[in-house]
């Protein structure tokens, strides 16, 4: 009973979380990765007002509102609305980014300790039938009801409900009827994240601890339940939020606190097996949702000329004769990001599947290596290709029953995916070593040359990693080249072909698993130490984000693409407090930028494609088109 | 007499309340050029659909030469030999013309093609399929190049300038043709058409019908759906009409010409008049 009641309490302040992010999502057709920043700058907030401030309960309450409300309108004018006409995978990216700079700012703001919140009601002042439980309790479930029904009454019995709800089943109509698009999905933001604030001060009283890192996960278990309930749907997301607390509050009492990733993201990605659609949600099989398609339909990827190319090669082939150990560390990380971003190249810009559990494939990758290299004395190739092997098999697996599925819910299962498996290795401490990771991880020696050295570890990534570029660039030339672009840009017209839509979105994710598996045994030896902590979705983020700014269609702008992410906050490592903050600002910045990758040119605007209409696409290419040729202009 | 190459038995389809197919039957026999004609929202395109596995019939089954085809994906009705365009001429913009028709080619002629069936026995194609992709080299695949080019020349000098360019960059009726080609390359045993000519002005109709007419003296099997009565009137050996989603008629276009319902639901009488039936 007492779990029960836990449960309940965790599960009213997801379902917060996630009638915010499913808000979002209805109206704007945005999954908002800054929703669980907000949500931990609520519960700071609190802190704050409360602790520094000594301001009484009822003052701290608005405190958190008013500013958590702010927050979502910036977010909007920040990373939404100036990308209104982009794909939706770069607002999504823009949301991440947004989230990266809210943490860090809120982390140098308030200080990265965990902070107590004290609690402004007593926590367990009842006792019925030898059960005991507080005020706080009954407060958080309260609030939490009351904030659900105050927005369903909001949403069916107002005119800005009415016109919330027209402009989330058809943004250009509602437009045409006069209705404030743009206000409204401002309004979206603010009150999700209102929402969120408010579970972040009920989740910080009801914890006592407060940090600044709290929002990401939080955020995530919000998508999750989200997901799990029905994108879109605002009952859906409540269900899915208890439904997932007192999953987890079970859970947890059992097995401890270490299975409550596991059991989020192992019954999302059940969830989508089961019912694609979640609980209460439709199955989103006839509508293609905007980030399937053409996106960065006008960007086309330059042509390397062979002379270019062999020249590029032997200047980077050369500089080792030159640059210090310390660069030659950095230059094999870059190779190894860029190989891991090549896995997301050959899913999301062949076959158009924006993959966000690449993480996933890498821990696969890392640990197969790792365990192979230091308990069975395997040898650095046959472990790097078991490594491959392994990734590609189990993620496939995994993902198996998602291919029916399109747009957010093939990026959801990827992300659930991806990171039920770094959960899972936290708790396999047997076979991962849980938590403590596996350290001091051998460097094999290749060719008689130890990788221990930087210069042949350099050499060795590079090579590994141009040859799965010719692999990959071969692969985007031929047969299966054009059939991924079929698949691609219209599902219906290439299975009207004999072209099973779903197996070949499977192998191109099932390859590009391969790579990141790949990637994942050279990273074990490049670090030497891993634990399941390295593999979170952030990764997965960094993957997607280095394919998209290197130009998604061109498999060589991941050398570009992680030369600047990678490389770039490399060189801000002695400011170490502000890394993660300019890489924040750097990711927002070119995505404002050039949204359609460094390595791609823009062509002639793209005609308005019928098609793109009749499957519900609310932007066609054109309009992606000439928003692009603006950018670059 | 032999089983019909196409029979449609009682399909039904419903979307919530509204019964946008109801009880349609018809067969289309081998050599035959069958068109259904009928209001806006009568329910045509939805039958086309329906035999082609786009859309799931609620009731009724579809055989194609005597299998039964209703519930199969249509990725497999395709690959049993029917193909179809669509109303709005659905190409792949980022892909060229070739591209595009070769894209017709790429479902068929696969070794064991029971084997892409099977979930996870599936992978055995797929992986030798990567492999080839990884062997091949452009214009080693002569044969294919060929049977496109052979579609690509129907069309006369429409398309043939434009083998190598970007789809989204073609006029609509370029792109109608383009997909015209995609469905014809692999030889279908059917070929669905849902309005070529939508889009289309009077000459560039013309030029189709003229195509068709060419078709269907090659003996190609055809079912289509349009609007332009005197296309369908010149093509067809048979027609079908629907209204609301019944068959109200179905007979030789001199036939459903005369027919009462069929003017009052659709034709008109002026268009009756014209054609000297009144």
């Amino acid at each position: 009973m007492d779990i029960f009641l836990a449960g309940l309490v965790g599960g009213s302040t997801y379902a917060l979380i996630a009638v915010g992010v499913s808000l979002v999502f209805g109206v704007s057709n945005i999954v908002n990765f800054a929703h669980g920043s907000v949500f931990a700058v609520g519960a700071m907030t609190a802190w704050w007002l409360s602790g520094p401030m000594s301001l009484e309960f009822w003052l701290v309450a608005p405190g958190v509102v008013l500013i958590t409300g702010l927050l979502g309108w910036a977010v909007y004018l920040i990373a939404v609305r100036p990308l209104r006409k982009a794909p939706g995978i770069a607002v999504l990216l823009a949301t991440f980014a947004v989230g990266v700079i809210l943490d860090n700012l809120s982390l140098r703001v308030f200080g990265a300790e965990t902070r107590r919140l004290e609690s402004a009601f007593p926590r367990d002042n009842f006792e019925i039938a030898g059960f005991r439980f507080g005020t706080l309790s009954l407060v958080i479930i309260g609030v939490s009801v009351l904030c659900v029904l105050a927005l369903v009454v909001l949403l069916n019995h107002t005119r800005v409900g009415r016109a919330i709800r027209a402009t989330s089943q058809d943004m250009e109509a509602a437009q045409q009827m006069g209705i404030p698009v743009e206000r409204i999905q401002a309004l979206s933001f603010v009150i999700a994240s209102i929402l969120g604030g408010v579970a972040g001060l009920l989740v910080g009283m009801y914890s006592s601890n407060v940090a600044p890192s709290m929002g990401f996960v939080a955020g995530l278990q919000g998508f999750a339940a989200a997901t799990i309930g029905g994108l879109g749907s605002i009952p859906g997301a409540v269900l899915g939020g208890l439904l997932l607390g007192i999953a987890e509050a079970f859970g947890v009492s059992v097995w401890g606190d270490s299975v409550r990733q596991l059991i989020t993201f192992g019954s999302l990605l059940l969830v989508l097996w089961i019912r694609p659609g979640g609980l209460l949600g439709r199955v989103p099989a006839i509508s293609a949702e905007p980030m399937t398609g053409t996106f960065f339909g006008a960007g086309r990827p330059l042509r390397l000329s062979p002379w270019v190319a062999a020249a590029g090669t032997l200047v980077i082939v050369l500089i080792p004769l030159l640059a210090s150990d310390y660069f030659l560390r950095a230059g094999s990380l870059i190779w190894i990001y860029a190989l891991f971003a090549l896995s997301v190249t050959l899913a999301g810009g062949f076959a158009g599947q924006i993959v966000l559990g690449q993480a996933g494939a890498l821990a696969i990758g890392a640990y197969t290596s790792a365990i192979l290299v230091t308990r069975f004395d395997w040898d650095f190739w046959p472990s790097l290709l078991a490594a491959g092997l392994a990734a590609g098999v189990l993620q496939v697996i995994l993902t198996a029953p998602t291919w029916r599925l399109r747009g957010h819910y093939v990026s959801m299962a990827t992300l659930a995916a991806g990171a039920f498996i770094s959960a899972l290795a936290l708790n396999l401490p047997g076979v991962t070593g849980g938590s403590r990771g596996i350290a001091s991880i051998p460097r094999p020696e290749v060719f008689g040359l130890s990788l221990g050295r930087a210069t042949p570890m350099y050499l060795l990534t590079f090579a590994i990693l141009a040859v799965a570029l010719v692999f990959v660039s071969r692969l985007g030339r031929s047969r299966l080249g054009r059939i991924w672009a079929a698949v691609r840009e219209d599902e219906v017209a290439a299975a009207s072909s004999g072209l099973h839509a779903a197996s070949y979105k499977s192998l191109a994710f099932g390859l590009g698993a391969v790579l990141a598996g790949f990637a994942g045994a050279l990273y074990s030896v490049q670090v030497t130490f891993i634990e399941p902590k390295q593999f979170g979705v952030a990764l997965s983020v960094m993957a997607v984000t280095i394919a998209i700014l290197g130009g998604l269609r061109a498999p060589i702008g991941v050398i570009l693409g992680a030369a600047v992410l990678v490389g770039v906050p490399e060189l801000f490592r002695p400011l170490a407090d502000w890394r993660l903050l300019i890489y924040g600002v750097l990711l927002l910045t070119l995505i404002l930028v050039r949204p359609q990758g460094l390595w791609a040119r823009v062509s002639l605007p793209q005609r308005l494609r019928p098609s793109r209409r009749r499957t519900g696409q609310p932007q066609g290419a054109a309009e992606t088109a000439s928003a692009n040729e603006e950018v670059v202009r | 007499m032999s089983a019909p190459l196409l029979s449609v038995n009682g399909i039904v389809k419903r979307f919530g309340g509204l019964t946008v197919v109801n009880e349609v039957e018809f067969d289309v026999a081998q050599g035959e050029v069958v068109s259904i004609i009928g209001p806006n929202g009568s329910g045509k395109t939805s039958t086309l659909n329906i035999v082609s596995g786009v859309l799931a019939a609620d009731a009724g089954e579809v055989r194609l030469a005597g299998e039964r085809i209703t519930g199969r994906k249509p990725h497999q009705i395709a690959r049993l030999g029917l193909t179809r365009t669509f109303q709005n001429g659905r190409v792949i913009g980022n892909l060229t013309v070739r591209d595009n028709v070769l894209v017709g080619l790429d479902g068929f002629g696969q070794r064991n093609s029971w084997i892409r069936e099977v979930p996870g026995l599936r992978w055995f194609s797929l992986l030798r399929e990567t492999l080839a992709a990884l062997v091949e080299r452009r214009g080693a695949q002569r044969e294919n190049d060929l049977r496109v080019d052979r579609q690509l020349a129907r069309f006369g000098e429409r398309l043939t300038p434009r083998v190598d360019q970007y789809a989204f960059t073609l006029s609509y009726a370029n792109r109608r043709r383009t997909e015209i080609a995609r469905a014809l390359v692999p030889d279908p045993r059917l070929l669905v058409l849902d309005e070529p000519t939508a889009g289309m002005n009077q000459t560039e109709t013309a030029e189709v019908l003229a195509q068709l007419l060419e078709l269907k003296r090659q003996g190609q099997t055809i079912l289509l759906v349009e609007h332009k009565l005197d296309l369908v009137m010149t093509l067809s050996d048979r027609i079908i009409v629907l209204d609301e989603g019944r068959m109200i008629a179905e007979g030789t276009p001199s036939q459903v010409r005369k027919d009462p319902r069929v003017i009052e639901a659709y034709l008109g009488t002026s268009f009756a008049k014209e054609h000297g039936n009144a």
